[in-house]
């Protein structure tokens, strides 16, 4: 029995959408090093559509997995459906995280909200 | 795969298991019964109590066999607990960053009434003998310290904490179960009245260790039933695994010169290797240290993530990261010799084994470096850092 599943392992050894977006309009960042793990999420929104979206992270396997999975469901995603993203969804697109991970989709689901509400903040639109 | 987590348990020896299985195959009978056949189990858990009695500089009737380095460490604790309250002496003393076998049951003593000092461990890991000495009060009925500790292999001055208990006339108990078989231990030589070990860290069975109780001690039974080992802990006895378990000891402690040797060799090459990595630091002091353990920080990067990508490459260890506990704090070890949380959570156990080649070291060594820059690679802390908009502490 492995710690995590397949789809978790493959998503931490090769996690999508990783780095940076220098020209990012909006950026969300959760979590603190006291309790090991930090995601920043990294948009970029075009007509209310994500249109591209990097992450870094520091953090164990699944906050590494959760992370990659988010921004791969969410990327070329209208606003309306980026908004309803949740921990749910994005750990039952990983096949289930083990019950003390599950804190770690949570980030994830926090990292992206917290960036749509930077990028409300610097547009005045809201979401 | 390179093993190097001997630390969390060892691979049982060829002596070790030949042993266990033959013992299980031939004298499988209960060493209570009056027949021959169990009678010669008796025999078996008899020799295995003189011999381990005889490599520690114990008597016979001084060990006391349980399930395990926990279980000894439950029952030394709670019988010099008992004895301590019958004379009104509730003070226990204690260190920082002991194991949970010790630092539980501390707990519930405190629960019940016992006051309890843990000490400073310093920056080193190393405990020092006077504050001991200063810590001791009329009302103690307890000195525990672990002989090394089980995370960042640091050595205690056992030999000279047992002097100070010993003036002081009070009882003295030290976990030895990461020191057994791996450094000289002898309850004669350092001054200990309560010791606990356990088979699994020195290429013996899990789920068996003893307990040494110098022969003045009433020991509290932790565990009621049937008058085995003396009355004082019941249960039919593990004859195999006991007979395994000194088989292990005796082995272990016949070839810990040349292992040991060879061991803090590759130590040192693997702690040379690992610092230079930037914003790296040795946990623990470098020389009073175990021969196997090398234990890390690296800033900037989670030690579970390190853990998997390590295994990947056919390395297993271990971390005293948060994510690897279960739990949102980080190893007290690290947190007791004063690592912060952001770099606690960053850390590495290397455990190596008697057989660790110098090949092997220098895959280690260049695997963690390649691994510790991929993960600063996409590490926002390490971005930050690297930004000058959080400073390094390491
Ligand atoms: C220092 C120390 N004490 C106690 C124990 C517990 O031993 P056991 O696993 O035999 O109960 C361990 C092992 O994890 C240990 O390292
Ligand atoms: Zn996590």
């Amino acid at each position: 029995m492995a710690l995590y599943s397949e789809k978790v392992m493959d998503h931490f050894r090769n996690p999508r959408n990783v780095g940076v977006i220098e020209d990012a309009n909006a950026i969300g960042e959760v979590g603190n090093a006291k309790c090991g793990d930090i995601m920043k999420m990294y948009l970029k929104i075009e007509n209310d559509i994500v249109t591209d979206v990097k992450f870094e992270t520091f953090g164990c396997g699944s906050a590494i997995a959760s992370s990659s999975m988010a921004t791969e469901l969410i990327k070329g995603q209208p606003l309306s459906e980026v908004r309803k993203l949740t921990n749910r969804a994005v750990s039952e697109a990983l096949d289930g995280l083990p019950d003390y991970k599950m804190h770690c989709s949570v980030l994830a689901e926090e990292a992206i909200q917290a960036a749509l509400e930077d990028y409300e903040k610097r547009t005045g639109v809201t979401v | 795969m390179i093993y190097a987590d001997n630390a969390a348990t060892t691979r049982m020896s060829e002596t070790a298991i030949e042993t266990m299985t033959s013992v299980m195959r031939n004298e499988w009978g209960n060493p209570s019964s009056l027949y021959s056949r169990g009678q010669t189990a008796k025999e078996i858990i008899e020799k295995a109590r003189e011999d381990i009695a005889a490599v520690i500089g114990a008597e016979p009737r001084e060990i006391y066999f349980t399930s395990g380095g926990s279980e000894a460490d439950n029952q030394a604790i709670i019988s010099a607990a008992e004895l301590g309250r019958k004379k009104g002496k509730m003070h226990i003393i204690s260190s920082a960053f002991e194991h949970h076998a010790v630092l539980h049951t501390l707990n519930k003593l405190e629960k019940e009434g016992f006051e309890i000092t843990l000490l400073d461990v310093h920056e080193n890991g190393v405990i020092v003998a006077s504050e001991v000495e200063q810590a001791i009060r009329d009302d103690t009925c307890l000195v525990t310290i672990m002989y090394a500790n089980n995370e960042i292999g640091t050595i205690q001055p056992i030999r000279e904490i047992g002097e100070i208990c010993r003036r002081k006339g009070v009882l003295f108990h030290t976990d030895a179960v990461q020191a057994m078989a791996h450094i000289p231990v002898n309850v004669a030589l350092d001054n200990i009245d309560m010791l606990s070990s356990s088979a699994h860290k020195y290429h013996g069975p899990k789920g068996v260790g003893f307990l040494y109780a110098k022969k003045n001690i009433v020991l509290t039974n932790v565990i009621e039933g049937g008058a085995q080992e003396r009355g004082k802990r019941a249960g039919t006895e593990n004859v195999a695994g006991i007979a395994a378990m000194a088989a292990a000891l005796k082995e272990g402690i016949d070839r810990m010169p040349e292992n040991a040797a060879h061991m803090t060799a590759m130590r040192d090459r693997l702690i040379a290797g690992l610092r230079e990595i930037p914003h790296s630091a040795l946990n623990g002091c470098s020389r009073r240290r175990l021969p196997g353990n090398v234990n890390f920080c690296f800033e900037g990067i989670e030690g579970e993530s390190l853990l998997l990508l390590l295994d990947d490459k056919g390395i297993e260890a271990s971390s005293g990261s948060a994510c690897t506990s279960g739990s949102l704090d980080p190893s007290h070890v690290l947190l007791a010799i004063g690592r912060v949380h952001d770099v606690a959570h960053g850390s590495l156990r290397l455990s190596i084994g008697e057989d660790i080649t110098e090949e092997e070291v220098d895959y280690i060594i260049s695997s963690v470096k390649e691994v510790v820059e991929y993960l600063r690679g996409f590490s926002p802390i390490w971005r930050d850092l690297m930004q000058g908009k959080r400073e390094f502490i390491l």
